[in-house]
């Protein structure tokens, strides 16, 4: 059983803390997100944007995002590598081969994401809704809230989206990164280096590893959903009582 | 209203049914996909043309340009087809265990001789040796550099080692169980040990990607000089040590172990083997040049 020990092992590792598996962990999910705490707000605001207000310019907008979601995140990593380089117009921020660098391309993979999903949710979105909250005289920002409250479960999977494109990312985290152990080596840059190595089964194990981890963040996600149904009953209630 | 929360509800529980359906898709995926790479690994699979030898080999040998400089001639002659895979010495020896390839030629004496010791290979064979060098930056802050004025460099490899610990400076390791990685571990042994300093960074990657981090970020570094050679001219990194008998890098080749997978194309590795460790392979090898600089010295014919 090539596969089985291996595995096995990792997620006994994983159980009795081993420092290093742990700390290449712990650069994924901090990496991820941070990340996504900054693209959230951003990308959304973007999508809602894009989907409500009308202006020059704007299908070509939705189309640049939209054909964005296939980017190649190792071309990503080539841009910002060539701008962080000492060389690069920002090399005298000594970003190169940093977390920070990490984080900055992990937000300009996820907004594509987050944005176009938001964006799909949005106009998806009853339009009376947000015309008649306006009508009753909420504010603009208040009438985004009421409809983007009500997309709320479409939000949530914009941003899981995002944080599963992040997550799994390798391309522009070796670039940027340079898979430093200790600092910035993150689960896909290991699984790489494993790999490349010979060690496919612990390539593999580590990609268990990773599945794992996605599914307690979307578990977390969905308990909260389930939560949330309770609590903000009452506003999707009177969301409703709008409609009608 | 109750009616509609209803719909709500019901609407919650469709999201929850269709993340369990995706969550369980992707499991069965996940497993399934472990499952396949496991049956790839270990068992038979169709009976490759045996016109065709696949060959796992370092990077050096195939970025350099060597292959491609040796191979044609070699292809001409025989009428076989030389498909080579360029991966790391330990994804080399691996895709051999495994049965994936037909011969593999490397360069890292302590596991090629593992390689053998386990039944996984046979018959290997001296083809010839590069060299590696520690390189720096230009201003060589560890003093690493040792040279009476217009002569060849005379610092010795473990003592550069010793002078860039000492002084804290940044070094790049490869961290890859490359044959580079290993060589470099052998010169810390021979130094007594690899001290742990915040300016050690073990970056597991490529040869051409490590001379890019080790340039970015003007840190110390160590070389093959194919690598070097085909990379220098955008580098702001200088040699500091070369030369040293202790940075001599013997490649071997290797035959995938026909006992063990039957299916492998040992009629025609064997006679890859022959013809580059014969009087004609040995001259072509000696007299590949990069910019000029001879990379590779035959090393088949004893004492030669």
């Amino acid at each position: 059983m090539e596969l089985l020990e291996p595995t096995r092992d990792a997620l006994h590792r994983l159980v009795v803390l081993d420092p290093g598996l742990w700390q290449v962990i712990g650069v994924s999910l901090r990496v991820s997100l941070i990340a996504l705490a900054i693209v959230t707000p951003i990308a959304v605001a973007g999508g809602f944007i894009l989907a409500m207000v009308r202006f020059p310019g704007r299908r070509l907008l939705i189309l640049l995002v939209q054909s964005l979601l296939a980017f190649p995140t190792v071309v990503v990593g080539l841009l910002l590598y060539l701008l962080l380089s000492r060389r690069g117009p920002l090399g005298a921020m000594q970003w190169l081969f940093t977390q920070e660098a990490m984080i900055a391309g992990q937000v300009i993979i996820a907004f594509p994401v987050v944005c176009a999903f938001t964006l799909a949710a949005v106009q998806a979105a009853d339009p009376r809704l947000h015309e008649t909250a306006r009508m009753l005289g909420a504010s603009p920002l208040r009438a985004a809230f009421t409809l983007l409250g009500e997309v709320r479960f479409a939000l949530v999977a914009a941003v899981l989206s995002g944080f599963g494109r992040v997550i799994s990312e390798v391309g522009c985290a070796l670039m940027v990164g340079g898979n430093i152990a200790g600092l910035t080596r993150n689960i896909p840059t290991a699984i790489a280096l494993e790999t490349s190595r010979g060690a496919f089964t612990e390539g593999i194990a580590l990609g268990i590893v990773l599945m794992v981890i996605a599914l307690v963040v979307n578990a977390v996600l969905v308990l909260a959903q389930g939560a949330g149904q309770g609590a903000s009953s009452p506003r999707a209630a009177r969301a409703l009582w709008y409609r009608g | 209203m109750r009616m509609y929360r209803g719909g709500q509800q019901d609407r919650w529980w469709k999201a929850q049914c269709a993340m369990a359906a995706m969550l369980s898709m992707v499991m069965v995926m996940a497993i399934a996909g472990a499952a396949l790479a496991q049956s790839a690994m270990s068992t038979a699979r169709p009976a490759p043309d045996q016109r065709v030898i696949r060959m796992a080999t370092t990077t050096s040998t195939e970025n350099s340009g060597l292959l491609g400089w040796l191979l044609p001639a070699f292809e001409q002659k025989t009428g076989y087809t030389v498909r080579v895979v360029s991966v790391g010495t330990g994804a080399a020896l691996k895709l051999g265990v495994n049965g994936d390839v037909d011969v593999v030629l490397v360069h890292a004496r302590v596991a090629e001789d593992q390689f053998i010791a386990s039944g996984a290979g046979v018959d290997r064979r001296d083809v010839m040796y590069n060299d590696f060098m520690i390189a720096g930056p230009k201003s060589d802050p560890a003093r690493v550099r040792v040279q009476a004025p217009g002569t060849r460099l005379t610092g010795t490899a473990s003592g550069a080692l010793k002078a860039i610990t000492a002084t804290q400076q940044r070094f790049v390791s490869r961290g890859d169980d490359s044959g580079t990685h290993q060589m470099e571990l052998a010169l810390w042994r021979l130094g007594g040990g690899l001290p742990k300093w915040p300016g050690y960074l073990s970056a597991g990657r490529g040869m051409g990607e490590v001379l890019a981090m080790a340039n970015e970020l003007q840190a110390y570094v160590l070389t093959d000089r194919g690598t070097w050679a085909s990379m220098r001219s955008g580098l702001d990194l200088t040699v500091l040590v070369e030369g040293d008998p202790a940075l001599s890098n013997p490649y071997g080749i290797i035959l995938v172990s026909p006992v063990r997978h039957p299916h492998v194309n040992a009629k025609g590795a064997r006679l890859l083997m022959d013809w580059l460790t014969s009087s004609e392979g040995q001259r072509r090898i000696g007299e590949f040049r990069v910019d000029g600089q001879t990379l590779f010295f035959p090393a088949a014919r004893k004492g030669g």
